[in-house]
């Protein structure tokens, strides 16, 4: 263990709260201090996490303790898990930063954006180093509050609006949090995470509540996570600007309901306990329903972005469901679609912002065309549509190739055919796009576009990141074998979680 | 000799604001400056007690060397100690607000004076072990802060003091009538001989019900509350603060004192319960009409009605879990650093803007980012959303109630959160509209934004400092340690 180790965890905390509290007080005429704090606080982040890799792969301890209250401790620590999240909160937000600087030129209110977008990706870095679940709970909170500024921040009546119902589910899932993890810290103590879980042992004395409690905590996390029936605050988000449904549902709030689950299931319960109490069934019930009615939904939605909406309620429930399945193969699944779905669906919703800004695209119908005038935005959009549909060798196809195998390894036959309908319902509603895109034909000419005077087929600072994103998420899946990969680090994380029943 | 030390301590913290009161009210030209001299001292002389208690234990001393039953008696523990630290943080933060707030011309003559007053009267409740010096404390507390509601002038601030000024006398007299018949059947004040002599006999019963009522009374208590909302609503912001923040608490102490000390357990769970009620209910309608209210300070003071249910669930969780007052306490803690930021923001908009309807608030707080955002931070305090004091009192709320199997009172908790979090953002949320006209805006001076974030920041910090205080609040009892 090293002396200064803990120090870093607060630097990566920093790099991005500090900036995201100086921005708060700038004027809005300070574009140019504004934009290099962004890129400095971002571009650091990525760095510190990368230095942060580096020590954990050569097994360095990091942790940081503080106490809250007699037995209660404030813990941020790094565990492989904690990183692969961290990472990719790390590099999204800075192609997002990017975007986002591009996206909103000439806005009002950039520098109330940029401080609360800045909190946000501290809440989520954060929730990736928590320790334990108080520490976890306040970074969720947290989380609420940074985001829900950046909901509301068009300032209309709808997106008001939005931020109200956005707000209701989620103060009130992270009321139920609460009530859940003050039972469990009053029947178990306040513990850490623990590959394997903590709780084995209670369940003689306590299985009803355990059960209850587990029900309370994947509640107050499907609310983020988008479960079905909680769900219904996401599609009315997408109000918000692009940058912010991108990273709202590329990483930040939807993932951080994901990653909760995740927790509870391989390092509070441990995959044992949960196969014990009986509740992977219903887990996966939950999960696969939500598979299935975020697909439909999509189905029938023709604005871009709010089919995009329900592609991730749908998306998000892979990593549900691999965990869910409580075996090694399925939590590698579950896992890698956390990092793959992240990749694609910023992919998406990049090219869902370029679409609108540059041409005035909102619905589906629209696209006719637009692989003619913007081809390089409609090649990456055709990356990230492909990919989840689960195209091989793309990311998604590994993704459920491993979600496949998981289901065979634990028995559950049924889900297998789960994914097959999804992948077709994925395929119905991504492919119309795609063909409307390339081999539609447009009549009338495209509007001019405030951003004409690029180079490009649109702004460079939104090109960019859309292939930057794209690139990453081809790589993700062609690359899947490499050292370092996603599926690499998944693969090292789920061995230490099951290690100890590896010879059974 | 060496416990006194503390004692000895908490003394001045009467008697500096007692003196600054009567210098301020001859020469009231100075009262600003002896407004600040006061609270840095206040400040460091309830440091001083508090780490008297830490160290040594409750404490007894005779005031100017007069042992009871003769004397005054000062008794200070970890709870009095606590509540002393809470005064002075807050009534510092008020103390330079007010510098910017209070104009020479507009009251400030008359502020300074009361404001000590006040200030002395509370540190003196908090320290007096004797039941009558407590009615002393208490009566002059009423005064003073009935005084200082009237200060902003008007019919409506006139209204709302007289009032005021009848619920408090009423409230006073219960008391005293209380003490009346504690002293006729057992001759003696001091509290602390009167927890060991009092028995469960009729007379008691009587005398506890008048005290607690006419407290309750003072304290705003549902349905004890409806004079609350005018009087801190149309009070000026300073005052406000004082009052939601500190000055029901100072009430709700006595009770909480007497019942821990003085009064003996009622038998079976019937009063605990009744109290419980009246918290559930507080909490729910006062965060009705906090949710309905269309004026910024309305709403603040609606959240102290619903905010003081809270308080009374120490009744009922002290049946299965003895400590659970601790979690009050810091429930308390927390409110008084909140509410008094929100009330100070709330003033500060209210002077930027000229008014304070709700509906023509937002352009004015998209101006003052700074006020908006302590207002946020605060609000999120109240709410009890992390990592802020009242996150933590909140927890340890939801703590006791599931150790003592209380799941109605836990759910009570945690719906009173998201209904506070409902009336917070309502707020917040017209900081946010498109568009806004400013038809009115002054800047608002620096030291009033400087102070009010300080203070949302103080609350943010009592985020992590529920372990000392909690360890604080294990001073209590006898003399000792």
């Amino acid at each position: 263990m090293n002396a200064d180790s803990p120090w870093l965890l607060i630097f990566i905390l920093m790099s991005s709260l500090v900036p995201g509290v100086i921005i708060f007080f700038l004027g809005e005429r300070s574009r140019r201090l504004r934009t290099t704090l962004n890129l400095t606080g971002a571009g650091l982040k990525l760095v510190l996490v990368g230095v942060l890799l580096d020590g954990v792969r050569r097994g360095e301890v990091y942790e940081l303790r503080a106490a809250l209250l007699p037995g209660v401790e404030l813990v941020l620590a790094a565990d492989a898990l904690s990183l692969l999240f961290a990472a990719l909160s790390a590099v999204l937000w800075f192609v997002t930063t990017i975007y986002a600087i591009g996206y909103l030129e000439g806005a009002p209110n950039r520098s109330r954006f940029f401080g609360f977008f800045s909190l946000c990706v501290s809440a989520t870095v954060g929730i990736a180093f928590s320790g334990n679940l108080i520490t976890f709970l306040i970074f969720y909170e947290i989380l609420t509050l940074a985001t829900w500024p950046l909901v509301v921040h068009r300032g209309t009546a709808q997106s008001l609006r939005a931020g109200r119902i956005y707000l209701t589910y989620t103060l009130a899932g992270g009321a139920l949090l609460l009530a859940a993890i003050v039972w469990l810290s009053v029947l178990a103590g306040s513990r850490e995470f623990l590959p394997g879980g903590y709780l084995t042992g209670l369940e003689h004395a306590y299985e009803p509540q355990l059960k209850l409690i587990f029900a309370l905590l994947v509640a107050g996390f499907g609310v983020k996570a988008a479960l079905v029936p909680l769900h219904s605050w996401l599609p009315r988000a997408m109000v918000a600007p692009a940058p912010v449904s991108a990273l709202l549902h590329a990483v930040a709030v939807v993932k951080a309901g994901a990653f909760g689950i995740v927790r509870v299931v391989n390092d509070v319960y441990g995959s044992s306990l949960v196969l014990d109490l009986g509740l992977d069934l219903p887990l996966m019930a939950l999960a696969v329903t939500t598979i299935i009615y975020g697909s439909v939904r999509a189905l029938f939605s023709d604005d871009i972005k709010r089919r995009l909406a329900f592609s991730t309620v749908s998306q998000v429930s892979y990593i549900v469901l691999g965990v869910a399945l409580a075996g090694p193969l399925g939590a590698v699944g579950g896992l890698v679609h956390l990092v793959h779905q992240g990749l694609m669906k910023i992919t998406l919703f990049f090219c869902a912002g370029n679409f609108a800004e540059t041409l005035g695209i909102h619905k589906v119908k629209g696209m006719k065309g637009v692989g003619r005038r913007m081809p390089l935005t409609m090649a990456c959009f055709t990356i990230g549509a492909l990919g989840m549909i689960g195209m091989p060798p793309l990311a998604g196809f590994v993704s459920k190739w491993y979600l496949g195998l998981g289901a065979l390894q634990m028995e559950h036959v049924w889900v297998l055919g789960a994914l097959v309908v999804s992948s077709l319902l994925n395929a119905l509603y991504f492919l119309p796009p795609m063909i409307n895109g390339w081999f539609g034909r447009r009549e009338e000419p495209w509007p001019a576009s405030h951003l004409d005077h690029t180079r490009f087929e649109t702004h460079w600072m939104l090109l960019g990141p859309t292939l930057f994103a794209a690139a990453c998420a081809l790589g993700a899946g062609v690359l899947a074998g490499m050292a370092l990969s996603p599926l690499d680090w998944v693969s090292f994380i789920v061995e230490r979680d099951y290690a100890p029943e590896a010879g059974t | 000799m060496n416990s006194l030390i503390g004692a000895d301590w908490a003394a001045w913290s009467v008697i500096a604001p007692l003196a600054g009161a009567v210098l301020a009210a001859l020469w009231p030209r100075s009262g600003p400056l002896l407004g600040m001299v006061v609270s840095v001292f206040a400040v460091l002389v309830s440091a001083g007690a508090a780490l008297g208690v830490w160290h040594d234990g409750p404490a007894r001393a005779g005031l100017g060397g007069w042992e009871v039953p003769l004397g005054i008696a000062l008794h200070l523990d970890g709870l009095s100690a606590l509540m002393l630290l809470m005064t002075a943080v807050v009534g510092f933060a008020v103390s330079v607000y007010a510098l910017a707030y209070i104009r020479p011309g507009s009251g400030r003559d008359k502020f300074w004076p009361l404001w000590l007053w006040l200030w002395a009267s509370m540190n003196g409740l908090y320290l007096s072990g004797d039941a009558f010096n407590l009615y002393v404390a208490l009566e002059l507390l009423g005064l003073a802060a009935v005084a200082m509601v009237a200060l902003a002038g008007g019919a409506a601030a006139l209204t709302a003091a007289m009032r005021y000024l009848l619920v408090s006398l009423l409230g006073s007299l219960a008391y005293l009538m209380g003490v009346a018949l504690l002293y006729a059947s057992h001759g003696v004040l001091d509290l602390a001989l009167l927890g060991q002599v009092m028995g469960d006999e009729p007379a008691t019963r009587l005398a506890a019900a008048l005290m607690t009522a006419g407290l309750l009374m003072k304290t705003a208590l549902f349905p004890l509350h409806v004079w609350l909302a005018p009087a801190h609503g149309s009070a000026p912001a300073p005052v406000s603060a004082v009052l939601s923040a500190l000055v029901v608490k100072a009430s709700f102490y006595l009770i909480l004192r007497l019942w821990l000390d003085v009064f003996p357990q009622p038998e079976g769970s019937a009063f605990a319960l009744l109290m419980g009620a009246l918290g559930a209910a507080a909490l729910l309608w006062g965060s009705l009409l906090a949710l309905r209210a269309q004026r910024l300070k309305r709403v603040v003071a609606y959240s102290t009605v619903a905010q003081l249910g809270y308080l009374l669930l120490a009744f009922p969780l002290m049946l299965a879990v003895p400590a659970a007052w601790h979690a009050v306490v810091f429930f308390a803690l927390a409110h008084a650093c909140a509410k008094a930021a929100v009330f100070m923001a709330a003033g500060s908009l209210q002077r930027s803007a000229g008014h304070d309807r709700l509906a023509g608030l937002g352009g004015v707080m998209r101006r003052e980012p700074m006020t908006l955002f302590a207002l946020g931070i605060a609000g999120a305090s109240l709410v009890g959303l992390p990592l802020t004091g009242g996150f933590i009192a909140k927890w340890l709320l939801v703590e006791a109630a599931i150790q003592g199997q209380a799941w109605g009172w836990a759910l009570l908790v945690l719906v009173g959160g998201l209904l506070s979090g409902a009336y917070v953002f309502r707020v917040l949320g017209h900081g946010f509209i498109r568009d806004l006209a400013v038809t009115q805006h002054h800047p608002v001076p620096a030291l009033m934004s400087w102070s009010v974030l300080a203070l949302a920041l103080v609350s943010v910090a009592l985020g992590f400092a529920g372990a000392p205080a909690l360890e604080l609040l294990t001073r209590h009892g006898g003399e000792g340690s």
